[in-house]
């Protein structure tokens, strides 16, 4: 039963993935798809982004560090493992500092 | 594939027409995948450790993995298999939460043009919302061999995290598990800020998607929708009012 789980779970997700993927390979020429589709992945992450990142460590303050250090390096256009890694060192930096008080 | 050592002329890399050094692509693929291959280290290694929790061994936790690639379809899966669902109940339940998926592909759909139908099947299979965003944030069109340089690593982290997350419990402290916990959310704000900083229609999309966002997760009524649902609403509203607004500024 187990395994039928698994390969319901994976069937659906890979569907949903390679359905557009494979029947949509001319160029879309209607410019408002086109450009709705271009805005796509910033609408999506932004909304994926606000507001689980507070729930993604163990404190609101440190995911408010995290989200801080990457706003400013991601403004400044630092490469993705620098503003990463980055947002990784304020959380721990923010966690052990809570854990003095 | 192929094995001819091809020379990097410098020129030539930059230019569309061109056929892509195959090394090259799959290296920057790979370099770009570096980050994503890290954040999925841990998210993975904590979902390990909840399936093991449930009873999975490290083995099964790891199948599950391989062949699915989505936090949390999976987190939500796990939950369901633990609890006995129904099939249907578990096939809906992926459909909601990874129906973004669907348009991720679509968006992605068009930047792969000359990319012929089994190649897509194969890159379909790993489009998730990190590697999307990096092979869409790419100034070129991303080529085949990119896609995968930039797919396999973080599904081979993905999987291992969780088999050794499920193996090894608590093997990493918890200060450490929390402070990765932010990689990928950071990742994310390392892709939308650049564009949104220079265009000022990303920049509007960006905010309307923001403050849907808040409005569904803490408004009565609105926010017991689920999060799958949440993030296409609000992903389908920003992008349409973006479209809506300025039409032919930004090109797909």
């Amino acid at each position: 039963m187990i395994y039928t789980y698994i390969a319901a779970m994976a069937i659906t997700t890979y569907l949903i993935r390679m359905l557009p993927l494979v029947l949509f390979q001319k160029k879309i020429e209607n410019p408002f798809i086109r450009s709705f589709l271009g805005y796509v992945p910033y609408a999506c992450l932004t909304a994926m982004t606000i507001p689980s990142i507070f729930y993604s460590t163990s404190s609101f303050l440190s995911a408010l560090a995290g989200l801080a250090i990457a706003a400013l390096l991601g403004w400044q256009k630092k490469s993705l493992p620098v503003v990463a890694g980055a947002a990784c060192i304020a959380v721990f930096v923010t966690e052990r500092i809570l854990a003095l008080f | 594939m192929r094995h001819t050592k091809t020379e990097q002329t410098s020129k030539e890399k930059h230019t569309k027409t061109n056929r892509p050094d195959l090394r090259q692509e799959i290296r920057e693929g790979f370099v770009g995948s570096l980050p994503i291959a890290a954040g999925y280290f841990s998210v993975s290694f904590s979902f390990g450790i909840l399936a093991a929790k449930e009873g999975l061994s490290p083995l099964l936790a790891g199948l599950i993995s391989i062949t699915n690639v989505t936090s949390a379809g999976q987190f939500a899966g796990l939950t369901l298999i633990a609890e006995h669902a129904g099939l249907l109940e578990l096939i809906l339940t992926q459909l909601v939460i990874n129906l973004r998926y669907g348009l991720m592909s679509l968006s992605l759909s068009q930047r792969l043009f000359g990319i012929g139908t089994f190649r897509r099947l194969a890159i379909a299979f790993a489009n998730t919302d990190e590697i999307f965003a990096v092979a869409v944030s790419r100034k070129e069109q991303p080529s085949f061999p990119y896609m995968m340089g930039l797919e396999i690593f973080p599904v081979l982290s993905w999987t291992a995290g969780t088999i050794i997350g499920a193996a090894s419990g608590q093997l990493l402290p918890a200060s450490v598990l929390s402070a990765l916990g932010v990689a990928l959310y950071g990742m994310f704000v390392a892709i939308v800020l650049p564009p949104a900083r220079e265009q000022h229609p990303v920049r509007i999309v960006v905010l309307i998607a923001l403050l849907l966002s808040l409005l569904f997760s803490y408004a009565p009524v609105l926010n017991g929708i689920s999060s799958g649902f949440k993030i296409i609403i609000c992903t389908v509203a920003a992008s349409a009012l973006g479209a809506a607004l300025f039409p032919e500024k930004q090109e797909a």
